[in-house]
């Protein structure tokens, strides 16, 4: 385990590589690649065009793209390589090739957010956080599935078909962003990016066995991301180790004047709290277990493999503390009234005037009518249930009572966690209350899908940032995951402990909880399966 | 409580303009009632005295220089327009005829 932790071109991370990890360049770390493509001793191509015969291999059967964009990587990659070998500088992750969910504009590149309104809409501009991964150089591979809009935690709401999570097929991979995740854990990318309103990053990582991180809010610019509720949203890494995350948060994270919303702060150094948590070494550092995320609805399993990480942190030498969240109990009532009710404002623009679809009716087609139809035929049920409902909340007579009420406990939500930051350095529970459940099972029970997101969608009313990494298999030998979660700003603070963390989780392992998957058959996809 | 009937629901999808199918408006009805008694539980500690926060992070206006910047080229706004005309967005009509 020596060199997954190397520094990306640091004194024994090149060395350590390929022995750590074997010929096939899939299955690297990105610090790793970083480290090999810095060195000389991969080139970008080779690393991309490694990906991309994966996705060619495996992505039939988990479906976690909607869109690969081979041409546009592979340029990116032999340009990458041509720099280099001129003595060029670039970035660190530099030629490390990434896949990018598609709520997140990419111009020149289709873009849908899982939704059939915006089937063949090809953006005219780049989101910021999409800038960033171009000048800092890392091939973009493709768009990732998603529930349509990002309403949805099991990506079963997608309007093009399921992603299937690589434990076992016959499950979900988590959602909404159950593409990226599905994508880092069956090595068709190092790294992606997804965004998470209610625990759409986490979620997926935890039922997938990978890395998620939410930032605080404002912590990575919104431009150019297809906005679901635009208080909550907020996007992040999906990678298969903490320092990956912490690469990645560093590349797209800081300050953007086109966002309003974007903290002026300096990030804090993301990637030095990884390396230093990578010591495992938490003397000094207070833990809060929050009482109200545990017990009820929690897996057996699930409640386990927690207890026995927060033994590791004890003996890491952390303290750790119970604290309360009384309020935490109406998080998800009052997440299932902003949210829709952002949503039903924020989803106003898909109207089949200016892009998109657009739907005639052949009787008295008034602009009026032209919408009517254009979204009735456009959104899914899931997008539609929630845009009613958000009308239905904002309307005259409802408003005071849900609206206002909802953003009364966001008010005793924040007020909560500032108490329990008060007694701890950052706080845990389990990332999602059940392993991954199986295709179909919640599809007729919105109120049971809306339970999967009970432990994370408080962080996103308070704006706090947020973490989950692989805390092991439940006795349905599926993965669980742990999340951390620290004070706006202290994004840092996730890092620390989540390294710290990961290297005590797998010291007991002795390997990753990923090389515990099932091989995924490498049968070439049918014609037409990749759009 | 009220509880939501297949009427209300056809008024709400009328004023979100999203043309639904009689069952369609039939099972939100039933869903939606179901969604609504459990999240109006806020109302039991939503008190008076307790204010609204409406955003994670206190914010205030954020300005920039007014600095001239090259815009996004017409033909590039217009190019995913499900219909275009003389360099606009061609829209079908928005009001009725006198």
């Amino acid at each position: 385990m020596a060199g997954r932790h190397a520094a990306p071109g640091g004194p024994d991370g090149t060395a350590a590589a390929t022995s750590t990890h074997g010929p096939d360049l899939t299955r690297w770390t990105a610090a790793d690649l970083a480290g090999a493509l810095r060195s000389g001793e991969v080139s970008s191509v080779e690393v991309t065009q490694a990906h991309l015969d994966r996705i060619a291999a495996v992505d039939g059967a988990v479906h976690s793209f909607l869109h690969v964009s081979t041409e546009d990587a592979l340029t990116t990659a032999r340009d990458v390589d041509a720099r280099r070998a001129a003595g060029e500088e670039l970035h660190a992750l530099a030629g490390v090739p990434i896949a990018v969910k598609d709520v997140v504009v990419t111009k020149g590149m289709p873009t849908t957010a899982g939704s059939r309104i915006l089937e063949g809409w090809v953006p005219p501009y780049d989101a910021t956080l999409v800038v960033r991964l171009r000048a800092a150089r890392l091939p973009i591979l493709g768009k990732t599935n998603m529930d349509e809009f990002a309403m949805g935690s099991s990506t079963e709401h997608s309007a093009y078909g399921n992603t299937f999570n690589p434990w076992d097929l016959e499950r979900i991979p988590g959602g909404s962003g159950g593409g990226s995740a599905a994508a880092v854990a069956a090595y068709e990318a190092p790294l992606a990016i997804g965004t998470d309103t209610g625990g759409s990053i986490r979620q997926p990582a935890a039922v997938t066995g990978t890395v998620g991180v939410k930032p605080t809010y404002g912590g990575v610019s919104r431009y150019g991301l297809i906005a679901l509720a635009s208080s909550l949203d907020q996007a992040g890494p999906v990678t298969r180790t903490v320092l990956d995350s912490a690469l990645l948060h560093e590349v797209i994270g800081g300050h953007d004047p086109r966002d309003s919303t974007s903290l002026p702060d300096a990030l804090p150094a993301l990637v030095d709290a990884a390396r230093r948590g990578a010591d495992a070494d938490l003397r000094g550092v207070r833990v809060g277990v929050v009482r109200e995320l545990d017990g009820e609805g929690y897996q057996t399993g699930v409640r386990a493999r927690f207890d026995e990480s927060l033994e590791l942190l004890r003996a890491a030498g952390a303290e750790v503390v119970e604290v309360s969240c009384p309020h935490f109990e109406y998080a998800l009532a009052a997440y299932y009234l902003i949210l829709p009710s952002e949503a039903s404002s924020n989803l106003a623009k898909f109207d089949g005037m200016r892009f998109g679809l657009r739907v005639v009716p052949e009787d008295n087609p008034t602009a009026e009518r032209v919408m009517a139809a254009t979204r009735g035929q456009g959104f899914g049920d899931e997008v539609k249930r929630r845009i009613i409902l958000g009308t239905y909340a904002l309307s005259a007579g409802y408003y005071d009572a849900y609206y206002g009420s909802a953003q009364k406990v966001r008010t005793l939500i924040q007020r909560d966690f500032a108490a329990a930051f008060e007694r701890a350095d950052v706080l845990v529970s389990p990332t999602a209350p059940t392993t991954a459940f199986k295709l179909g099972e919640k599809l007729d029970d919105p109120l049971a899908m809306y339970l999967n997101d009970v432990a994370t969608i408080p962080a996103n009313l308070a704006g706090v940032p947020g973490m989950s990494i692989p805390n092991g298999l439940s006795d349905d030998g599926l993965p669980v995951g742990f999340q951390i979660l620290a004070p706006a700003r202290a994004d840092d603070r996730l890092y620390r402990v989540g390294a710290a963390l990961e290297t005590l989780l797998e010291r007991g392992w002795g390997a990753p909880l990923l090389s515990r998957a099932p091989e995924l058959s490498t049968t070439r996809p049918t014609e037409g399966t990749l759009r | 409580m009220s509880t939501i009937s297949r009427d209300e629901v056809a008024r709400l999808a009328g004023l979100a303009r999203i043309e639904l199918t009689d069952t369609e408006v039939t099972r939100l009805a039933g869903e939606l009632d179901v969604i609504v008694h459990s999240v109006a539980r806020v109302s039991e500690i939503a008190t008076a005295d307790v204010p609204a926060t409406s955003h994670p992070l206190p914010l205030t206006n954020v300005f920039r220089e007014d600095v001239p910047e090259a815009p996004l080229p017409v033909a590039d706004a217009l190019a995913g327009a499900p219909a275009a005309e003389g360099g606009r967005f061609a829209v079908p009509q928005i009001l009725e005829e006198d």
